[in-house]
């Protein structure tokens, strides 16, 4: 089977909960989540049928690959895709405080559609081995955010999200189109795999050039994974989009930008001169991404602001298996950390989301004595805040365990001692949500309301994180 | 047999499973910890001593290509601090008061804590052993947090981030002893394994791996001076967290030591022998005044329990068969000595409220029982003779004085070997804690009672397993 068919799939599948949308009499719209969660389900299981690349010499062939990579982030952004989709049912709620009410239930399908659109250009962006490819599925993927992010659009903080996230996106794709141009004006080619040949034959007076573009690309790049110094969006986008979203970003998003990362990174290393000046770039962005994500961290009061300094903290420690993309171990650890932070995000992310709706708000002091009012959520966040702190026998732990593996292996030793600095910080910021959560008394005792949805949710990703936790080698296999 | 190991780690799980999904917290965790208690003991009878090496071995392979895999296994010193782990966990839930507030969390805590030692006692993985251990942390974080005592909030911050901290760059040594040692493809974190390769001196680790591994281990067993963790948190927490922690957690750091360092880096341990020896005088010497200083009893415990740990470092640092003994012997008693300490501290917080010496007096004549215990205690701690700390102590000695040629620094051109230096101040470190424990017992259990003591009850349940100390 053709991988260009599962997004096929996937964006006849939006188009098809569309129109159920539009032409159904249901007030109740939670049927389509979990339409669409089914529908993803069996997308993700048509991924495991084999699987054969466009053949070689036609004109997909050219644009798109179905290379380890490629195929384990298919999933991989097919199952984050699942799991907000399941999420939306439990946000409703907040989304009928804050659309205009001109029709019952409006604009609440919709929400639960448009992740599975930004999810088809995502997929196609793990795949492109194209610069244009790339743009054109960035921006597919994108477009879907923007309308997301600024989705409660009665809300002001969403709305600012919103704005910041539109401009910033923007430049940022400005950045890339610029990037991409110098590149194709020095070198004459768009294609990744045909870059090598391209720049080995320029005369060194065209090096300025070529490296101005490649540096446009990486700053475009850092935006999208927010890597310092352009990760200063995430904290307010973040904390205004509607949490669902705000996972998928976070998740998703940032997925798909390292995969482009690592790819160019890939091609552009096998010349000498330009692989060890791309190290010392990722080097240093990665150990500023760590400096400035755990210490901006420490202060926050508000869970979702912290979530989002602990993705750029967590893009950090990524960043350091991409600067030791020498070692052929480095993309199956890359590959597992994902895997980890999705499952520990996601579940990070639902708690925060269940917690909000019946407290009134995101800070961490809502989630004083959450123990008493509901074992099963503070539970889950606990074991969700050990994953993402890196406590043994859970998959944050397995996933730092091998990034740091790989970056001693290739003698990134400051970067090393600079990560257990900063694991160590980490400690402090998670842990100030388990003491808010069993420490301190709560404001009122009524127990908190759990979903069956939501708690299966819970069972489910809390497994994920103790089983890779303890038996990683089916996520590393994938990646071999 | 076999199953025996894997039981011991998962029965504290099941029992704290069990407690979540709502079964009575003391007796589910009671019975857990008895079970795990029988059946450390069977074990340590049915190790064939003939045979030695490792018994009772399973494995599971987790992630083939670096050789990681759980294995399980025990030797003679592995069934000894699973015997400690287990007797320390069973009196640790026996002396637990009743508890007002989230009694299934303040048992689950427990198990989890003893589930992880156990682990991390029988892991024959170098990584397992680590992670093991790290199953305490949260744990500790939460029973200081919740129903510690005094300043607990900064105390549990304290010592998380310190033992947080710590174990990473222990990870780090750890890594790297496995990434800079061993030849590639031969790579393992498999003791059994890695002992092949020193055997065939295909090891080479270098010395700053053992620093590394060094400040990692010290920092858990609270070497000098990576100590301040240690005494708030034992003076903050509940009892029995703190007898599992003094007791027995800590054990781990000394255990690592001896599975992990001291065998695989003997160049290391010979070439910076100073360095360890000065760090354990200050354990002894200066943690000792430090202790006669304090003014409450349970910080006078704490303090004590970080000075003892000098003379174990003491024993490891001799680097002869008689100095291991005896630091094995002392781990076990000293293990035993403190969690009786902390038990008694918690009695009497438990029916005065305060252990400040300034206050309390003459409770001898009220509580004559816990006063013969105590008295115990004392002497255990001090090390008389007729207790178990003795014996370790006297073959710490014999082993130091045995390499007294140790821990050479050039000083003013002469070659002076620091364990000199070291075994005196051992010496008079028993003087030190004759001192402040006899002053404790002074103002604790003599002199005139305080009216409002009169009514205090006796005890009565920690008197049964303190015997066992004999």
């Amino acid at each position: 089977m053709n991988t260009l068919l599962l997004e096929i799939a996937v964006v006849a599948l939006g188009i098809i909960l569309l129109l159920i949308e539009s032409f159904t009499n249901r007030s109740d719209k939670n049927f389509l989540s979990y339409l669409g969660a089914a529908g993803l389900g069996l997308i993700l299981l048509l991924s495991f049928l084999p699987i054969h690349g466009s053949a070689e010499g036609s004109a997909s062939a050219a644009f798109v690959t179905s290379d380890h990579l490629a195929i384990f982030f298919l999933r991989f952004l097919l199952l984050t895709t699942l799991l907000v989709t399941l999420m939306a049912p439990s946000f409703r709620p907040v989304l009928e405080r804050y659309l205009p009410a001109e029709r019952a239930g409006g604009g609440i399908g919709e929400f639960t559609i448009l992740p599975i659109f930004s999810c088809a250009g995502l997929m196609w962006m793990v795949q492109s081995i194209d610069f244009i490819m790339i743009f054109v599925s960035l921006e597919l993927a994108t477009i879907t955010l923007y309308v997301l992010v600024t989705y409660l659009r009665q809300n002001q903080a969403s709305l600012e999200a919103g704005t910041k996230y539109l401009i910033l996106g923007a430049l940022s794709t400005g950045f890339l189109i610029y990037g991409i141009t110098w590149i194709f004006g020095v070198t004459g080619t768009t294609s990744l795999p045909a870059l090598p040949s391209a720049i080995v034959l320029l005369p060194a007076s065209a090096y300025t050039s070529l490296l101005f573009g490649i540096a446009l690309i990486l700053v475009a790049l850092s935006f999208k994974i927010a890597a310092f110094p352009f990760q200063f969006w995430v904290p307010d986008v973040y904390e205004g989009a509607p949490t669902p979203v705000t996972a998928f970003l976070s998740v998703a998003s940032k997925a798909a930008g390292f995969v482009v990362l690592i790819r160019l990174l890939l091609v552009l290393e096998q010349i000498p001169f330009l692989a060890v000046k791309l190290n010392e770039v990722i080097i240093l962005l990665a150990a500023l991404t760590l400096i400035f994500g755990n210490l901006a961290a420490i202060p926050q009061s508000n869970l979702k602001r912290l979530l989002g300094y602990s993705s750029i903290a967590h893009a950090g420690y990524l960043l350091m298996g991409v600067a030791s993309l020498g070692s052929i171990l480095a993309i199956p650890a890359i590959g597992f950390y994902f895997a980890a932070y999705l499952a520990m995000t996601i579940l990070a992310f639902l708690v925060l989301m269940i917690v909000s709706e019946n407290t009134g708000g995101d800070e961490i002091s809502r989630f004083n004595g959450l123990s008493r009012r509901s074992p099963l959520l503070a539970g889950a966040l606990l074991l969700s805040m050990a994953s993402l702190a890196g406590i043994p026998f859970t998959a944050g732990f397995v996933g730092k365990f091998l990034i740091f593996e790989v970056a001693l292996h290739q003698g990134h030793y400051g970067l090393v001692l600079l990560g257990c600095v900063t694991v160590a910080t980490g400690f402090y910021y998670y842990f100030k949500v388990i003491r808010a959560m069993y420490w301190l008394q709560p404001a009122e005792e009524t127990p908190l309301p759990v979903s069956s949805t939501v708690k299966w949710l819970i069972f489910i990703l809390g497994a994920a994180i103790l089983v890779l936790g303890i038996y990683p080698t089916p996520v590393l296999a994938a990646l071999r | 047999m076999k199953l025996f190991l894997p039981l011991l780690i998962t029965l504290p799980l099941i029992a704290s499973l069990l407690i979540a999904a709502g079964a009575n917290p003391r007796r589910t965790a009671l019975v857990a910890a008895f079970v795990n208690l029988i059946a450390s003991i069977i074990l340590f009878a049915g190790y064939d001593l003939h045979a030695g090496g490792w018994q009772f071995v399973s494995e599971v392979p987790v992630i083939p290509r670096l050789g990681i895999n759980l294995i399980l296994g025990a030797d003679g010193l592995t069934l000894t601090m699973l015997l400690l782990s287990t007797l320390v966990t069973f009196s640790a839930l026996w002396v637990a008061p009743k508890i007002e507030k989230q009694e299934g969390l303040y048992y689950i805590a427990l198990l989890f804590i003893s589930a992880g030692v156990i682990g991390a006692f029988s892991s024959l993985d170098i990584l397992f052993l680590y992670s093991f251990h790290e199953l305490a942390l949260i744990p500790t974080f939460l029973l200081i947090g919740i129903w510690g005592s005094g300043d607990r909030q900064s105390a549990a911050w304290k010592a998380t981030i310190y033992l947080g901290a710590g174990s990473f760059v222990l990870l780090i040594g750890l890594l790297a002893f496995y990434l800079f040692s061993m030849p590639p493809g031969l790579r393992t974190f498999d003791l059994r394994e890695i002992n092949h390769l020193a055997s065939a001196g295909l090891l080479h680790p270098s010395s700053w791996i053992y620093l590394i591994l060094l400040i990692g281990f010290g920092t858990l067993v609270s070497l000098f001076p990576f100590h301040s963790w240690a005494p708030p948190a034992y003076a903050s927490a509940p009892a029995p967290a703190a007898m599992l922690h003094a007791g027995v957690l800590k054990k781990f750091g000394l255990y690592g030591l001896i599975r992990i360092v001291l065998p695989f880096f003997p160049d290391a341990v010979q070439h910076f022998s100073w360095l360890l020896i000065l760090l354990l005088i200050g354990n002894i010497g200066y943690i000792g005044y430090v202790t006669v200083a304090q003014k409450r009893l349970d910080w006078t415990v704490g303090y004590s329990s970080v000075m003892h740990m000098g003379y174990i470092f003491l024993g490891l640092a001799s680097l002869n068969i008689l100095g291991f003994h005896g630091a094995g012997i002392l781990m076990f008693a000293h293990g035993l000595s403190v969690a009786a300490a902390f038990a008694l501290c918690g009695e009497i917080r438990q029916r005065t409220g305060t252990l400040d010496y300034a206050e309390l007096g003459g409770l001898g004549q009220v509580l004559p029982v816990m006063g013969i215990l105590f008295g115990f205690v004392t002497m255990a701690s001090v090390g008389l003779p007729g207790f178990a700390n003795f014996a370790g102590e006297v073959l710490v000695f014999f082993g130091g004085v045995v390499s007294f040629d140790f821990g050479i620094v050039n000083l003013l051109g002469f070659q002076f070997p620091l364990m000199i230096p070291a075994i005196v101040i051992g010496v008079w470190g028993v003087v030190i804690s004759a001192i402040y424990m006899l002053r404790a017992y002074r103002n604790i259990f003599w002199g005139p009672v305080a009216e409002r003591w009169q009514s205090l009850t006796d005890i009565t349940p920690t008197a049964k397993y303190s015997v066992i100390l004999n």
